[in-house]
């Protein structure tokens, strides 16, 4: 041995169940392609979305076009195709989608039906998302504390209605709903999410609720709360992270829910996703409308579960890690 | 200030029993430690008191007010939990005024209290933090003071002490001692440890399968244990027992032990066969000692040395001096200390009572 020593360098010594580099470089491409082939179709509606209805349908396909809003002034008006001299009749352009709809030789008729089945969505969506979490909450609760006769069957046959895909049942329900009143209102809507969901929160809940020790409200009721008090102020806020990643799967079913919206609604309590694909145009559908609409169909989803990405990342691990 | 009565208290899980139709009377002001093996019901004694437990029958009584199926919140008792319990989602200050958030107290009052309590506790620096980050023995401390702010009518302590390492558990006892001589407020304490039980306890209560072995104080517990279990299960070693040759009756002044008369304290009981229990420490090396007994192992402790011998009349374990020369296979004779001598029935396990046990009871005996 020389002396004197050379420094050893200090390289970091990669433990047995640590992925090698070139296993981690690897594993780091395969979800890059795989997030890239997931979000083309995606991209696609987004790009689509700003382009004119021509170049929407044109073949060879444009990727790049010229980036226009005619899309989404469709998808928000009605529209009349007019005679040139109707059009030199009219009075000016009010604004400037008036301006784009009159490029298209067309006077704007009125606000399309598009706003309204929106706010049909959210309100169903949300409304069914926040049901089925406070319905859940409190079941899976009274399951994971009380002593309920036959629980064991009772948590199976709840599990057992997600058992047939839901459409399974959708005639007698449409047959109900129509004797009950419930066809085309917002209650029949989100009253069937809600029951669809109910089965996935109470045990997704119910996981969470069973991971929070009883101490917690046990302590709560000896320092002078009611059960009910301890089940708000203690048991809540610890089940925030379940609660969370519950409401994200609620909302998304809900959100997106196309067969039952479809069957069960038509003038008045129709929601988004049955009405895009009938956004019709001038000889056709009107592609660049529908992916308008789609575009801003996808915004609530994505905002909500961006705000909850915390909670949902950690709600999947839950349990997972804890002892 | 409450006195707490158990009356033939009775928790049935389907056909388990977990407390058995026991009767207890909890002085005001007592440090009342409920001490027994895991699954002697003393938790579920606990829980009965806290109302978090429904009893199957009995009654329980705070200040002779029947409070047995009433509400836990409204029996104005605290409880610190053995994992603490603290809310994870609030920091020190709020933890500690969460009890007293619905009790209409003014925002002062509230204020005065948890500056009250946790200058006592030496805790006031903590007020902002988070309970998740807290060490063992602060989240202790936090614990406690939750349950003193609110001047309840009485704490229960279930093993709060049992997840603190042994170094810090020492510290803690003392400290809750000192505590509750400042408070004076009826403390009902569960642990399983009896170094635990015996220095913090006015009085303890030994429990077995769901019912009440001994209630006594510590120093009548290591005495005149009331059972072989109570004699076997307290001290360190546990007391021995030498089997008694023949019967004993009533009256009597001496008895046979591995072919040697051994005076005992003049007897009050008979049975038809009888053991001896008598402490390693109140076994003294002698060579006019009785009892003659090879040494299987010694062990030293440094104040003092356990040897273990076997005699005759069973195997004993012996307290010595420290110096003390102790090889295996060596034969030592004991003496047994006659005024330390209890007597147990064989069949009943039941202590015998004779002048020195009936002395204590009426207050005559010392030492």
């Amino acid at each position: 041995m020389s002396w004197p020593l050379k420094p050893m360098p200090l390289t970091p010594v990669p433990g047995p169940l640590e992925p090698r580099p070139w296993t981690r470089r690897i594993a780091g491409m395969l979800v890059i392609a795989y997030a890239l082939i997931s979000l083309i179709p995606l991209a696609w509606i987004v790009l689509t979305s700003f382009r004119t209805p021509e170049d929407a349908i044109s073949y060879p396909p444009k990727v790049l076009a010229e980036p226009s809003l005619v899309g989404y002034v469709n998808l928000f008006t009605t529209r009349t195709r007019v005679t040139p001299e109707q059009m030199a009749a009219a009075p000016p352009a009010q604004s400037w989608y008036e301006s784009l709809i009159r490029d298209q030789g067309m006077l704007m008729a009125g606000p399309s039906r598009f706003f309204d089945r929106y706010v049909n969505s959210l309100i169903v969506g949300f409304g069914s998302t926040f049901l089925a979490i406070v319905l859940g909450t409190m079941t899976a609760y009274a399951l994971s504390r009380f002593k309920v006769p036959g629980k064991n069957d009772l948590l199976f046959f709840i599990l057992s209605t997600r058992m047939m895909p839901p459409i399974a049942i959708a005639i007698p329900v449409f047959l109900m709903y129509r004797e009950v009143g419930l066809n085309d209102t917002y209650l029949g809507l989100t009253l069937l999410y809600t029951v669809v969901n109910l089965s996935l929160s109470v045990w997704l809940l119910k996981g969470f609720m069973d991971e929070i020790p009883r101490e917690y409200e046990e302590a709560a009721m000896v320092d002078g709360y009611s059960r009910f008090q301890a089940f708000i102020k203690i048991v809540l806020p610890q089940a925030a992270t379940g609660i969370a990643t519950t409401s994200i799967f609620c909302l998304i079913f809900a959100w997106n829910e196309y067969a039952f919206a479809l069957l069960l609604t038509s003038g008045n309590a129709q929601t988004a996703p049955p009405f895009i694909p009938t956004i019709i145009g001038e000889g056709g559908l009107d592609w660049a409308a529908m992916a308008a609409g789609t575009t801003l169909f996808l915004l609530p989803v994505l905002v909500f579960t961006v705000l909850l990405r915390k909670h949902l990342l950690r709600g999947i691990t839950f349990g997972a890690i804890r002892k | 200030m409450t006195a707490i009565a158990l009356k033939s208290l009775r928790r049935a899980f389907g056909s388990f029993v977990a407390v058995k139709d026991i009767d207890l009377t909890i002085e005001d002001g007592k440090f009342v430690v409920l001490l027994g093996p895991s699954g002697c019901g003393k938790t579920t004694t606990l829980r009965m008191i806290a109302g978090l437990e429904m009893p199957s029958a009995g009654q329980i009584l705070l200040d002779s007010a029947d409070v047995t199926y009433v509400r836990p919140r409204d029996r104005d008792i605290a409880m610190v939990f053995q994992l603490f319990a603290l809310y994870p989602h609030m920091t020190v200050r709020e933890n500690l005024a969460f009890p007293l958030e619905n009790e209409r107290l003014k925002r002062a009052e509230i204020e005065r209290r948890i500056a009250d309590t946790t200058a006592m506790l030496r805790i006031d620096h903590l007020l902002n933090s988070r309970t998740g980050g807290l060490s063992g023995g602060d989240r202790q401390r936090v614990a406690l003071g939750r349950a003193i702010v609110r001047q309840p009518k009485a704490f229960l302590m279930d093993e709060p002490l049992g997840t603190l390492d042994a170094e810090f558990r020492e510290l803690m006892c003392i400290e809750l001692r000192k505590l509750h001589n400042r408070l004076r407020t009826t403390t009902v304490f569960v642990t399983h440890d009896q170094d635990e039980a015996m220095a913090l306890a006015d009085h303890i209560v030994v429990m077995k399968d769901g019912e009440i072995q001994q209630s006594d104080t510590p120093e009548g517990i290591y005495t005149f244990p009331a059972t072989m279990f109570v004699a076997n299960f307290i001290g360190r070693p546990p007391m021995n027992f030498l089997t008694v040759e023949g019967a004993v009756q009533a009256g009597a002044t001496d008895v046979q032990v591995a072919g040697q008369a051994v005076k005992i304290p003049t007897l009050r009981g008979s049975a038809a066969r009888a053991v001896i229990g008598i402490r390693p420490s109140q076994l003294r090396v002698s060579d006019t000692g009785t009892l003659a007994g090879k040494i299987v192992a010694a062990e030293f402790f440094g104040s003092h040395q356990i040897a273990t011998l076997t005699t005759d009349a069973g195997t004993v374990k012996v307290e010595t001096d420290r110096n003390a020369r102790l090889t295996p296979g060596q034969t030592l004779r004991l003496r047994l200390e006659t005024e330390r001598i209890v007597l147990f029935d064989a069949e009943s396990e039941k202590l015998l009572a004779s002048d020195t046990s009936l002395a204590r009871a009426f207050g005559g005996y010392h030492g």
